[in-house]
């Protein structure tokens, strides 16, 4: 996301753009950088510490930070490429159909990291509290 | 001696398990509660949203030419989204104050609170979701994006921006409300396990 880039000449007007003309890509910049540091720093943790319930805690509030940034992504990207008539928003992945495609790919890796983070989520619940045995043995 | 020790422990555990239960037993369906009006009063807020306006575009003459724009919420998927995760939350909320109270009659297997747990899990992360796709629309709606030459849309249909931004502050307070709950539950269904676990070992 951070080296799409693409400039376009639309009516002798030059015109750039770029992931930080939008404040929604640079919330899913900036969320997607603190959750592979996060996840980076996390490896080195063994699985079953005694810091557990604050990991999980921690694991649940990225993984709820990354669906919403890729959520909000997904919503600005839709109009950008499909524009909205009743705002009068015309789409631009016309004129910039790098940076477009760029950014389809970003949201598409932003997408399965979301995914995995919440599978990431339901294992390290699992890990801390035995939860998928039934009580009575 | 032996037997008369395992009759009265139940005796005992009954008269301090009431004491115990009533004291935190009112905070989840409480806060289930709060949560539930949120999400509805959001649903609600954003599913009525709609705004017209007549505006006057050209003089031909001296007759005016007026069109009307009408904003609604459907225009926008972000907002349609936002509808029916809402709905789904403050219906999931209702159904689980109801499941809290009534679970013990169905429950043979104790996988109640497990399923109770990772549904709370589930709403919390799909409402996020929402909120901030529906907060990000808002945001460009109210501010325009000069870079992409798409104009702000907040200073024509205020009424209809006020009541989007009430809409989602709405459900901002419901997704607080939804993960303390979830973090509750969750240090409860701990509790309880660990409990077992105890009883297992020490009755072995």
């Amino acid at each position: 996301m951070i080296t799409s880039r693409d400039t376009a000449d639309v009516l002798s007007m030059k015109f750039e753009a770029k992931f930080s003309n939008s404040p929604t890509f640079e919330y899913f910049v900036i969320m997607n950088a603190i959750a592979s540091g996060y996840t980076l720093i996390l490896l080195f943790f063994p699985a079953k510490s005694s810091c557990g319930h604050f990991i999980l805690v921690l694991d649940l509030i990225i993984a709820l930070l990354l669906d919403s940034s890729i959520s909000a992504c997904l919503a600005i990207g839709q109009v950008g490429k499909k524009g909205n008539s009743h705002a009068g928003w015309l789409p631009i992945c016309g004129q910039v159909p790098k940076f477009c495609d760029h950014v389809t790919g970003a949201l598409i890796s932003g997408f399965v990291a979301a995914i995995i983070y919440f599978l990431i989520l339901l294992y390290s619940l699992h890990n801390l509290m035995n939860l998928f045995t039934t009580s009575q043995d | 001696m032996a037997s008369e020790g395992v009759e009265k422990l139940p005796e005992v555990g009954h008269e301090q398990v009431p004491v115990v239960r009533s004291k935190v037993d009112w905070l989840v369906p409480v806060l289930r509660l709060l949560a539930f009006f949120a999400t509805l009063s959001a649903t609600l807020v954003m599913a009525l949203n709609k705004e017209t306006k007549t505006i006057v575009v050209a003089t031909i003459g001296t007759v005016p030419i007026q069109a009307t724009l009408t904003a609604k919420f459907q225009h926008t998927p972000a907002f349609v989204f936002f509808v029916v995760v809402n709905g789904n939350a403050s219906l999931h909320n209702l159904l689980m104050l109801v499941v809290n109270f009534v679970w013990k009659k169905f429950d043979s297997k104790g996988l109640v609170p497990l399923a109770i747990a990772s549904l709370d899990l589930m709403n919390v992360v799909i409402v996020s979701g929402g909120v901030s796709a529906a907060a990000f629309m808002g945001q460009l709606g109210r501010d325009g994006n000069s870079h992409a030459r798409w104009n702000k849309i907040c200073d024509k249909f205020e009424t209809y921006c006020n009541h989007g931004s009430g809409a989602i502050i709405a459900s901002f307070i419901g997704l607080t409300l939804m993960i303390s709950i979830s973090t509750i539950s969750l240090v409860r269904l701990r509790n309880t396990y660990n409990k077992i676990v105890l009883n297992s070992s020490v009755g072995v």
